[in-house]
């Protein structure tokens, strides 16, 4: 088996048998971020936890990347390989709405307020091997 | 004490491959000198900015090295109108009489380079691709559109308005007026906005030279008053650009909270103004910017702008330059040429793209990342 290893630490929990991704909530406010952060931008509160923020939720609003970026952008794709990608952002009920790549990149295909599901796939895979795991968001199915 | 605009210079948008982005920020500041009467060495003071060529200071080297205090700012796309604030209140407080503010850039081609690190990102967002202000603004006006009713091609008629208004300013980049449909047709870059709907980064460079309210008549017979310039940053809870997350209760954005400031400071309100300057990094963002400014309800734009309201002869005459998206952007000239635009249409003296009525007060708005705005109210 490949050596999988996650994008950043601390973003999701990895290796894990069921992962999701990992938000820090405020012990004074209640407030939730993504990725996990140590004080809160809502109250300025220092007291955070961690907690595995909700594996489904509902599309907040979307768009699709047409052109490839430059870098830091860093996949294993080609100008002549590139194909576009979904982006958006989720609603992950009680915690926030994180941004995200979809798996889907067909405008006709996504609509605001779909639900789908947050899963975890490699990215890119690097010289020595490594295969590099990323989150991504994808239509639930009906 | 007021304070009043008493030079404006300006060097041509669009590309000189023959000068440095310092070297059109100089020329820009000759031209503001000359405009006002007066000479370098009368400069008591100077904020500037420039994001990529250099140091604004370094203006001093082109012009002469006087031992003032000039001050370089840096933020982002409201670098100009952090400028303008700063030597406003510099004068406001009595601490000095006259200076100059300048803002300049010269940018490769193709969309901005973000590091994620220098505003606190991982890198990994980078990585996957998430490092894009078009994203962000293509899902805002998405949203947007969802909410309240916006047509696609209302988008592709703001666009269309720039280059015309551009055609009309000799110093704009893109002087050819562009079909609707070809707008429309052209190359998507981030759904649903297509290449016809972004400004891209550009050359250019503005000055202005500022001075007491009291004194103004001393350099002109028309001096234009600085009645509010007023700068915002994001509240917890608003959507903006680079954000890996954002908060599910939603409050309003630094633009809305700039404009409402900057109309309580002046005293008057959005019904007052007879020409607009709104950020315009895309079409979308001019519809959304022209509600959050409040010079209308959220969803009025679509009919507004079908009417053509917004033209210049119309009755909320907005980005009557040709906006970015006509100009280009060079980040530190950005939001001065706003200013630089309202004082001409104020003096009546913006000829083929002068608002008709001898307008009396105008408005400038500019927004940029991580989530700042800032406002000017100009009036004559
Ligand atoms: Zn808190």
């Amino acid at each position: 088996m490949k050596n999988q290893v996650p994008i950043a630490e601390g973003l999701f929990s990895w290796p894990s048998p069921n992962p999701a991704l990992l938000g820090s909530r405020c012990k004074n406010c209640g407030i939730a971020a993504f990725p996990a952060a140590e004080s809160c931008m809502a109250c300025s509160g220092q007291d955070v936890e961690i907690e595995e923020l909700p594996r489904k939720g509902t599309l907040w609003t979307w768009t699709v990347q047409q052109f490839m970026p430059k870098p830091p952008y860093h996949s294993n794709e080609t100008p002549q390989t590139f194909k576009p990608y979904g982006v958006g952002y989720l609603e992950l009920p009680g915690g926030v709405r994180v941004e995200g790549r979809l798996t889907e990149s067909d405008p006709e295909k996504l609509r605001i307020g779909m639900e789908m599901d947050v899963i975890f796939d490699t990215y890119r895979t690097e010289e020595n091997g490594d295969e590099v795991i990323s989150f991504f968001f994808k239509p639930t199915q009906a | 004490m007021d304070v009043a605009i008493v030079g404006i210079g300006i060097h041509p948008f669009g590309r000189t491959p023959a000068r440095s982005g310092l070297q059109q920020g100089a020329f820009a500041a000759r031209d503001a000198l000359k405009d006002a009467g007066v000479e370098w060495r009368d400069m008591q003071f100077a904020f500037g900015g420039s994001a990529s060529s250099g140091n604004a200071d370094a203006l001093g080297n082109e012009l002469g090295l006087t031992g003032i205090p000039f001050i370089n700012v840096a933020n982002g796309c409201a670098t100009g109108g952090s400028s303008l604030i700063s030597a406003y209140n510099a004068i406001k407080s009595g601490e000095h009489d006259i200076g100059l503010v300048a803002g300049f850039d010269k940018h490769d081609r193709g969309a901005f380079d973000a590091d994620p690190a220098s505003l606190g990102i991982g890198r990994w967002y980078g990585e996957v691709g998430m490092m894009m202000t078009t994203q962000f603004f293509a899902m805002k006006i998405q949203k947007y559109m969802d909410d309240y009713g916006i047509s696609k091609d209302t988008l592709a008629k703001v666009s269309e308005k720039a280059f015309i208004n551009g055609s009309l300013n000799p110093n704009a980049w893109r002087r050819q007026p562009i079909e609707v449909e070809e707008i429309a047709n052209s190359m998507m870059i981030n759904d649903p906005l297509t290449k016809y709907m972004f400004c891209s980064p550009a050359e250019g460079g503005v000055a202005l030279i500022l001075c007491r309210g009291d004194k103004a008549r001393q350099y002109v017979d028309k001096p234009i008053y600085l009645k509010s310039a007023v700068l915002k940053s994001r509240r917890y809870g608003s959507f903006e650009v680079f954000a890996p997350s954002q908060a599910l209760e939603q409050v309003d954005g630094p633009t809305v909270d700039a404009a409402k400031a900057a109309f309580e400071m002046a005293g008057v309100g959005p019904g007052d103004m007879d020409v607009l300057q709104l950020q315009d990094t895309e079409s979308g963002a001019e519809v959304m910017h022209m509600a959050e400014n409040g010079f209308c309800e959220h969803g009025e734009q679509e009919h507004l702008i079908q009417s053509k309201a917004t033209y210049i002869d119309g009755s909320m005459p907005i980005n009557t330059d040709g906006g970015c998206l006509a100009n280009g952007e060079p980040i530190g000239a950005s939001g001065l040429r706003q200013v630089y635009e309202n004082v001409l249409q104020l003096r009546g003296d913006a000829g083929e793209h002068q608002v008709p009525g001898d307008p009396k007060l105008g408005y400038t708005h500019v927004y940029g990342a991580p989530g700042i705005s800032a406002v000017t109210i100009l009036q004559r």
